[in-house]
C-alpha cells in the first residue's frame, strides 16, 4: 500500500507528531516501502489460524488489593516540565 | 402529526470500591491533596507495568452473578488509544471484544405497576481517569491523576429502555444492585456513579433505529432524566424541520437544561483498539466463580418477594422497603424488637421517619433515630401507653435528640389516660358545659359525637385512651 | 585488570588482590581515555560508582561478598535508574531523571555490583546500528568506521574495549545478539518473562526481554542469575525458580543435537560469515555433538511480521511521551494539541517517528485485520516453526547476522534494508524463545557471531552450550588492538 502526503498528514495527526512539510515526501516514501516489506506477510493464508498476542501460555496473575504506594509527589514531580500546586499544568483544555 | 418512538441505552460506569486501584497498589480514597495518590504507574511513567488487582475481578464476577450473567472464563484487557491530559498513558485499559461479564438482565418496574426485563449486553472492567481541573492556573489547565487508575466497572445496557423515565428506573435499579453487593458507595456527588446515555428516535413501528447522539457524564438522577428528554425533542424536532440526527458526542449542561455538541473530542475517534501486551488473558477458575456466588447477599428482588410473603406487606410498601440494602436491614430489625407489628413498622418507616431523613437529606444509616429506639416507641403504642397522635410528638421529640420514647414520654407526661373515671369525669364536664350540642346530638344530630370527642381529646391534651373515650362517651350521651 | 572476565575478578576481589575503588577507578579513567572517540556512554556515573566501590568494600569486608560484589558493570540507558538521566538515547527523555529504579537495577545492586553509567544505544531501542541515537553514534572498537550493531550497541562496544567487564542488554528483535555478534562478544536474550520488565522503558511489550552482555558465557551466566527471576511488578514475568546457571557450564556435550535451518544459510548471507558458522559448527562436531538439518520454512515472513508487531505496540507505548508529566516539551505550546505535536515531533526522532506511525496506521480502523491480526496470526507459525524443528534437535545454530558490521552511515536512509539485517534473530523474540550469540571468529578482519537459539527456558543448557566451545576457542577473548 503506497502512502500518499495525506494519508501521511493523517497518520501524524492520530499520532500526534507534528512533521515538517518538506519531510513528508520522505516520510511517505519510507512508510510506503516498510508497508511493502509488510504486505509480504499477504503470501501465506493464515484462515484458520489463531492470533498469538503473546509468546508465553499464561493467564493473568491477580495481586492482593493491599495499598503498597506512597505519597511520592515531590519526586515525581521534581523534573515535571510545568506543575503548580501539586497539578500538573497543560495549555487550557477546552470540552 | 408522526408518532416518535424513542431508544435509550445506557452505558454506567461504577467505581469500584477497592482499597486499591485497578493496576497498581495506590489508594482510591476521594479527595486526597492532587497526585499524592498517583503512584508511577498511575502516572504512566516510563517503564512501569500493570498488575491485576483481584478484588476488583471479584468484583465484576459479583455483579456478573446478581444480574444472571455469564462471568467470562477467558477476557481480555486491551488497549483504548487516544491523547487526553487527564489519561496519562495516552491509552485507556479497558476490556473491548472480551468482556469478563456477558449477558445478562434486569427487570424494572414501569409506573403503571408491570416489569419489563432490560437486557444487560456486557460488563467490563476498565480503568479511570485523572480530572483537569479548569480554574484558571494563569490561562492553563491542571491536571490531578489522583482518580487515575481508579477501577471502573462499565454496565452496558441493550436498547431496551423506552423513555427518560425507564432509563432512571433502570439505572436506579442499578445503583440500588451495586450497593446491594457493596461493590460500588454509589456517591454520585463524588463521581462513584455516573452514566453516558445513547439516545435515538424512530417513527413508531418501525425497526430501524434512528441515529443516536451519545450524552456524556451524566452523575444525577434527574440530570439524566432531564437530558434524555430534552435530547429526545431535540432529535424530533430536528427531524420535523427537515433535518438529521448526525452521530455525535453531546454534554449536558445542568444550568441551562440542554445537551450540547462536543465537537473538540469528536474528531478522528479511532480508537487503535489492540490487546494490552502488559497483560495476559484474564482466566477466572469455576471455584473462583463459586466462592464469589456464596458471597452473595440476598438481592433487591428477592428480598422484596419474600418481604411481602413474610410480612404481609404490599408490592409497593415492599418495594420501598428493600430499595437499598440498609434500609432492608432497618426495617428487618425494627420488626423484630417491635414484636412483629409489620404493617405499623413499615407505617412508620415510611411515614414520619423517611420525612424526616428526606427533609435533612440523611441516609437512613445516618438517621437519629436507631431502629431499636423506633420499635420501642411503637411498643409503647401497642401497649396503650401512647396513642398513635401522641407518638408523632414522641417521634419529633426522639429525632431531636430528647432520649427514647419512655424517656420522652415521662419527661413530657405523655402517658395516655386509661383510668375510666379519669375520663368519665371529662366527659362529664364536657356535657355539662355544652348543653345545647347535647341536646341537639340527643335530637338526632349524630354527626356531633365528633365534636364530643374533639372536645374531650383537647381537654386531656390528647392523652385519652381513643378507644375508651368513644366507648365511654356513647354510653354517657346514650344513656 | 581490564582483561580478566567477572569470574577472575570476583577471584581477585576476594583473594585481596585489588579493592572494588580500584577496579572501579580504572574502568573509569579508562571510559575517560577512550569513550571520547567510542562514545559508547551517554552518562558516566563516576561519583556514584566510587561510592557504590566503597561500599562493596566494605560489604567484602564484612565477609557478605557474593560473586558479583564490587564488579563494575554498564547499564543500557533504558533501564531507569533512581536520580540517574534515563534518556533511552531520545531527545524525548534527555531531561527524565528516573524517579525509580528498574528491577534489574535493584537487583544489581542487591548483589553489590557497581554501575559505571548508562550506555548509549538507538533511540527507545529502534535500530540496529546505533545510529539513531540523540546523542550521535557509536562506533566500532574493531573498527572504528563501522556500526557496533544495535540497539545495545553502546553496551556492546564498551565491552569489546574493555571500558566495562560487562553489560545490560535488551533484546526486542535481536538487540542484544546482533550488537554482541558485530562487537565479538557474547551476549544472551533470555527467554521472555525470564527478566523482570519493570523500570525497562518498554518499546514492543510483548518482544522485549533483557540479558546480560560480557565476554563470556561463564560471565554471562553469573550476571543471568543475578537478574533473573519473578517480580509481582511484571505480570508478564514468569514465576519459576531461577536454575544455578554456572553448576552446568561444563556439562557434556556429546550427543548434543544441533539443528541447523537450511533458511538461515541461503540466500543474503555473506560467504565468509557463512564460513565462520561452518567451522563453529565443526568445532562442535569435534566436541561430541551431532549437526541435523531442519527447517523453519516462515523465516522470510519474520521481518514482515516484526515490522507490524513492533511498531504497533511501541505506537501505544510511546504515546505516555507526551510533555505533560515528565521529559521534553516543546518551548511556548499556543495550544494542547500543539503541546501533543511539537513536543513529539520534536523529541522523538526520525525513525522513532516512522516506526509509530507504521503502527498507528496498522492498528487504524479499517487496516487491523489485514495488518495487526494477521502479524499475529503469523506469529504462531512463526513460534510453530520452531517447536517442531526443536523436536528433532537440542538447539538450533545459525548466524547472527548476515554480515558483519557495515559502515556507519551505509543503511542509514534505507529503513528496510537496516530491517533486514535482523533477519536470522527476529522470528527469536516473536516466538520468544532464548538465544544467544557467541563469538565463532573473523571475516575481513571483523567479528563474527554464531547464534545458538534452545527452548523455553533452556538458558542453562545454551550457557552450556556456548561455554564448553569457549574452552576450546579463543575468539571471545581477543581484543581490539586499540584497546587491549
Amino acid at each position: 500500500m503506497a502512502l500518499d502526503r495525506s494519508d501521511v498528514a493523517k497518520i501524524a495527526h492520530l499520532a500526534r507528531l507534528a512533521i515538517d512539510e518538506e519531510a513528508v515526501p520522505t516520510y511517505a516514501q519510507n512508510l510506503s516501502n516498510i508497508l511493502e516489506l509488510v504486505e509480504q506477510m499477504n503470501q501465506i493464508d493464515t484462515s484458520g489460524v489463531t492470533p498469538m498476542a503473546h509468546p508465553l501460555h499464561m493467564a493473568q496473575r491477580l495481586r492482593e488489593d493491599v495499598v503498597s504506594e506512597v505519597n511520592q509527589r515531590e519526586h515525581f514531580q521534581a523534573h515535571a516540565p510545568s506543575t503548580e500546586a501539586g497539578l500538573f499544568l497543560v495549555p487550557k483544555v477546552i470540552e | 402529526m408522526m408518532e416518535w418512538e424513542v431508544v435509550i441505552g445506557l452505558e454506567i460506569h461504577a467505581q469500584l470500591a477497592t482499597k486499591t486501584k485497578i493496576f497498581s497498589g495506590a489508594a482510591t480514597q476521594y479527595g486526597a491533596e492532587p497526585n499524592t495518590q498517583a503512584c508511577a504507574v498511575d502516572l504512566g511513567l516510563p517503564g512501569v507495568l500493570p498488575v491485576l488487582n483481584k478484588e476488583a475481578v471479584r468484583m465484576a464476577a459479583k455483579f456478573g452473578l446478581a444480574i444472571g450473567a455469564t462471568v467470562a472464563e477467558r477476557s481480555v484487557f486491551a488497549r483504548k488509544n487516544y491523547f487526553y491530559p487527564d489519561l496519562p498513558k495516552g491509552y485507556q485499559i479497558s476490556q473491548f471484544e472480551l468482556p469478563v461479564v456477558a449477558c445478562g438482565h434486569l427487570d424494572i418496574e414501569l409506573e403503571d405497576g408491570s416489569t419489563k426485563r432490560i437486557g444487560v449486553t456486557r460488563a467490563h472492567l476498565e480503568e479511570d481517569a485523572g480530572k483537569s481541573l479548569h480554574e484558571d492556573f494563569h490561562g492553563a489547565t491542571g491536571i490531578d491523576l489522583n482518580r487515575a487508575g481508579t477501577p471502573l466497572l462499565e454496565i452496558v445496557s441493550e436498547p431496551d429502555l423506552r423513555s427518560a423515565k425507564e432509563a432512571v428506573a433502570y439505572m436506579k435499579k442499578i445503583h440500588s444492585l451495586v450497593r446491594y453487593l457493596e461493590i460500588c458507595d454509589g456517591n454520585m456527588q463524588e463521581g462513584s456513579f455516573r452514566c453516558d446515555a445513547n439516545v435515538s428516535v424512530m417513527p413508531k413501528g418501525s425497526d430501524t433505529f434512528g441515529t443516536r447522539a451519545e450524552i456524556k457524564n451524566l452523575n444525577s438522577f434527574r440530570f439524566v432524566e432531564r437530558a434524555i428528554e430534552f435530547e429526545i425533542e431535540r432529535q424530533i424536532d430536528l427531524i420535523e424541520e427537515g433535518g438529521k440526527v448526525v452521530q455525535e458526542t453531546r454534554l449536558y449542561d445542568a444550568d441551562k437544561g440542554e445537551t450540547r455538541s462536543m465537537r473538540a473530542k469528536e474528531e478522528a475517534n479511532d480508537y487503535r483498539y489492540f490487546p494490552d501486551p502488559d497483560l495476559l488473558p484474564l482466566e477466572i477458575e469455576p471455584s473462583f466463580i463459586e466462592a464469589v456466588r456464596a458471597t452473595l447477599p440476598e438481592l433487591p428482588d428477592a428480598k422484596k418477594a419474600r418481604f411481602m410473603e413474610q410480612y404481609g406487606l404490599s408490592a409497593y410498601d415492599a418495594g420501598v422497603l428493600t430499595a437499598s440494602r440498609e434500609m432492608g436491614d432497618f426495617y428487618e430489625s425494627l420488626v423484630e424488637q417491635a414484636g412483629g407489628e409489620a404493617k405499623q413498622c413499615a407505617n412508620w418507616m415510611m411515614g414520619d421517619l423517611a420525612a424526616s431523613l428526606n427533609k435533612e437529606n440523611l441516609e437512613i444509616t445516618e438517621s437519629p433515630v436507631s431502629a431499636a429506639m423506633l420499635a420501642g416507641m411503637i411498643k409503647r403504642i401497642l401497649d396503650n401507653t401512647i396513642s398513635g397522635k401522641i407518638a408523632k410528638d414522641v417521634f419529633a421529640a426522639m429525632w431531636a435528640g430528647e432520649g427514647d420514647a419512655d424517656a420522652v414520654i415521662e419527661a413530657k407526661g405523655l402517658k395516655q389516660i386509661t383510668d375510666t373515671g379519669a375520663i368519665e369525669t371529662l366527659i362529664d364536664e364536657i356535657l355539662a358545659a355544652n348543653p345545647e350540642q347535647v341536646a341537639a346530638y340527643r335530637g338526632g344530630k349524630d354527626k356531633l359525637f365528633g365534636f364530643f370527642v374533639g372536645q374531650a381529646m383537647k381537654a386531656s391534651k390528647g392523652k385519652a385512651n381513643p378507644a375508651q373515650l368513644n366507648e365511654l362517651l356513647k354510653a354517657k350521651l346514650d344513656g | 585488570m581490564h582483561n580478566k572476565t567477572i569470574a577472575e575478578l570476583s577471584a581477585a576481589l576476594a583473594a585481596g588482590e585489588f579493592t572494588s575503588v580500584e577496579l572501579t577507578q580504572h574502568f573509569l579513567d579508562r571510559i575517560a581515555k577512550y569513550d571520547g572517540e567510542l562514545n559508547s556512554f551517554i552518562t558516566v556515573t563516576a561519583e556514584q560508582a566510587l561510592a557504590q566501590a566503597a561500599a562493596a568494600d566494605a560489604r567484602r569486608a564484612r565477609g557478605e561478598a557474593g560473586p558479583l560484589t564490587g564488579i563494575p558493570l554498564a547499564q543500557k540507558d533504558i533501564f531507569c535508574t533512581d536520580g540517574v538521566r534515563t534518556s533511552c538515547a531520545s531527545k524525548m527523555l534527555d531531561p527524565f531523571i528516573a524517579p525509580y529504579d528498574a528491577t534489574v537495577i535493584a537487583k544489581f545492586q542487591e548483589a553489590g555490583a557497581v554501575m559505571l553509567g548508562k550506555t548509549n544505544m538507538d533511540e527507545f531501542a529502534m535500530g540496529s546500528s546505533n545510529e539513531t541515537s540523540f546523542y550521535g553514534p557509536v562506533k566500532n572498537p574493531w573498527d572504528t568506521n563501522a556500526v557496533p550493531g544495535g540497539s545495545s550497541g553502546g553496551s556492546a562496544a564498551a565491552i569489546a574495549a574493555r571500558l566495562a567487564p560487562a553489560a545490560t542488554g535488551t533484546d526486542t528483535g535481536g538487540s542484544i545478539r546482533q550488537p554482541a555478534a558485530l562487537c565479538g562478544i557474547t551476549g544472551i536474550k533470555p527467554t521472555y518473562g525470564r527478566v523482570s520488565r519493570y523500570g525497562m522503558i518498554a518499546f514492543a511489550s510483548s518482544l522485549d526481554q533483557a540479558g546480560p552482555m560480557a565476554r563470556t558465557a561463564e560471565d554471562c551466566a553469573l550476571l543471568l542469575g543475578a537478574m533473573a527471576g519473578f517480580d509481582t511488578r511484571d505480570s508478564t514475568c514468569v514465576d519459576m525458580p531461577v536454575p544455578d546457571y554456572s553448576a552446568e557450564l561444563n556439562n557434556d556435550l556429546s550427543g548434543l543435537k544441533i539443528g541447523l535451518p537450511k533458511e538461515y544459510f541461503g540466500e543474503g548471507l555473506d560467504p565468509a560469515v557463512k564460513a565462520v558458522i561452518m567451522a563453529a559448527v565443526e568445532q562442535y562436531k569435534a566436541l561430541g555433538a551431532e549437526v541435523v538439518e531442519v527447517s523453519l520454512p516462515n523465516t522470510h515472513l519474520a521481518v514482515p511480521t516484526y515490522y507490524v508487531v513492533a511498531p504497533a505496540e511501541c505506537s501505544s507505548n510511546l504515546s505516555r511521551m507526551d510533555g505533560v508529566r515528565f521529559g521534553y516539551r516543546c518551548e511556548n505550546p499556543k495550544d494542547l494539541e500543539d503541546l501533543y505535536k511539537r513536543s513529539r515531533g520534536e523529541g522523538f526522532g526520525d525513525e522513532v517517528k516512522r516506526r509509530i506511525m507504521v503502527g498507528t496506521y496498522a492498528l487504524s480502523a479499517g487496516y487491523y485485520d489485514a495488518y495487526y491480526l494477521k502479524a499475529q496470526q503469523l506469529r504462531h507459525l512463526i513460534a510453530d516453526d520452531f517447536k517442531a524443528a526443536l523436536e528433532q534437535c537440542d538447539v538450533i545454530m545459525g548466524p547472527t547476522s548476515p554480515t558483519t558490521a557495515f559502515n556507519i552511515g551505509e543503511k542509514k536512509d534505507d529503513p528496510v534494508a537496516m530491517y533486514l539485517a535482523d533477519i536470522y534473530t527476529i522470528a527469536v523474540n516473536l516466538a520468544g524463545l532464548p538465544g544467544m550469540s557467541v563469538p565463532a571468529g573473523f571475516a575481513d578482519g571483523k567479528p563474527v557471531g554464531l547464534q545458538i537459539i534452545g527452548n523455553y527456558f533452556a538458558e542453562a543448557r545454551l550457557l552450556n552450550v556456548a561455554h564448553k566451545y569457549q574452552q576450546v576457542t579463543d575468539w571471545h577473548a581477543r581484543a581490539p588492538e586499540a584497546f587491549a
